[in-house]
């Protein structure tokens, strides 16, 4: 395996398809976790650790049972309850094993397994016909491009705060245009990377 | 919340999805197609669509099933019945309209993972009786589609100048609108519409 290709991936899937900026995946906890940078910082570590272990796992399910029973196409139910069944599964043993780190980052974990982003990587893992290698390293790119959104837009978040913004546009009118604004930087890195 | 009352009228289920619970404009959730697919409107519509589907077969299983449904299991439950509904829609999209599924088909299996749908599931289905079920199924989903088509209609005019394909300008007044930042734009100034005509009309809509 390349390591420079695999270079390219994680920073074309974090930086160049980005998927707040560029895919739109993620949105509702997009929105709803960056009002504070500490619960950013907390739901960006729990995200790419979960995605990184969700795309490994699933590769392999997919690989090893689902293609030689010929079931490719019941991959969402699948996919879901890996995730759904990952999530619940390291909720229990964290909590039995750290609890601090459990009442820290528990409650993300709990949001995660109805977000779009965290199904929407094996997907395109399976679509893109990625090794096992490459689908973490996808993984790991996601993640990272979906901490970069969230740390990005709590920071201007915590500023808007102070801003004096119009009536109607308080809240989540106001986030988007300012989401808008940052997709807007971000298409300037399109382009950058070809795979 | 008033929906789980037994004497809600249907038309005051549909209304409600539409404008009080509106799922985009006013609570917000099921964000990403909203936005992702909305650059033209037919991808709009067939979006709205499927979703419409999925929200009123799931809200349906799951009424007709909720004596069965143990309390304790029943969100692997809900997820399997939507994942299940999601699979049939998105087969039969591939199948009947291969040209949209091509630019929506990724955000048609994601609707799996749409908090709105899991929420009425929760909130209303699991309680109430099948026709009941529907209906604020078909409010819910209306409500959705009604957001999806004026978000791609409002892109697709102004961004590309036509509608449905069609032109109507002969010109492109705002390409940035069908770009994909354009999309946040678009929902952050419908959004911020929206909140002051439900203020001024709200009251007026909600006396049914």
């Amino acid at each position: 395996m390349d390591f420079g290709k695999l270079f390219e991936l994680v920073v074309s899937a974090s930086l160049v398809n980005n998927y707040v900026f560029t895919m739109f995946l993620g949105l509702c906890i997009f929105f709803g976790v960056s009002k504070k940078m500490e619960t950013a910082m907390g739901m960006s570590v729990t995200f790419t650790a979960v995605m990184m272990i969700s795309a490994a796992l699933s590769w392999m399910v997919f690989k090893f049972i689902m293609v030689p029973l010929n079931i490719e196409f019941l991959m969402i139910i699948v996919f879901i309850g890996i995730v759904a069944g990952l999530v619940q599964g390291s909720d229990t043993i964290m909590r039995k094993v750290s609890p601090d780190l459990y009442y820290k980052l528990g409650i993300y974990l709990a949001l995660i397994s109805t977000n779009c982003i965290i199904l929407a990587v094996p997907l395109s893992n399976v679509g893109n016909k990625y090794g096992f290698v490459e689908s973490i390293a996808y993984a790991l790119g996601s993640g990272i491009g979906f901490s970069l959104a969230l740390i990005i837009m709590a920071s201007i978040r915590e500023k808007l705060e102070l801003a004096n913004v119009p009536r109607y546009f308080r809240g989540l009118p106001m986030a988007f245009v300012v989401t808008g604004l940052i997709a807007l930087a971000f298409t300037g890195f399109s382009g950058l990377i070809t795979l | 919340m008033s929906a789980t009352n037994e004497k809600v009228s249907y038309v005051e289920l549909i209304t409600n999805g539409l404008l009080k619970e509106n799922p985009i404009f006013r609570l917000a959730l099921s964000l990403c197609p909203a936005i992702a697919v909305t650059n033209n409107l037919k991808n709009g519509v067939f979006m709205g669509l499927a979703v419409v589907v999925v929200q009123v077969m799931v809200n349906l299983t799951i009424s007709a099933m909720r004596s069965f449904i143990s309390p304790r299991i029943r969100l692997p439950i809900f997820m399997l019945v939507i994942s299940g509904w999601v699979t049939v829609v998105n087969l039969v999209m591939d199948a009947a309209v291969p040209d949209v599924y091509k630019d929506v088909g990724l955000y048609i299996q994601l609707i799996v993972a749409f908090a709105s749908i899991l929420a009425r599931a929760e909130m209303f289905a699991s309680k109430n009786p099948v026709v009941p079920s529907a209906f604020d199924g078909i409010g819910q989903g209306i409500g959705f589609f009604f957001a999806l088509v004026v978000i791609s209609a409002f892109r697709e005019v102004i961004g590309k100048g036509s509608i449905w394909g069609m032109d109507i300008f002969g010109t492109k007044p705002l390409l940035i609108l069908i770009l994909p930042a354009g999309g946040f734009f678009a929902v952050g100034i419908l959004m911020a519409a929206f909140n002051w005509f439900y203020e001024k009309f709200g009251a007026k809509s909600g006396a049914h």
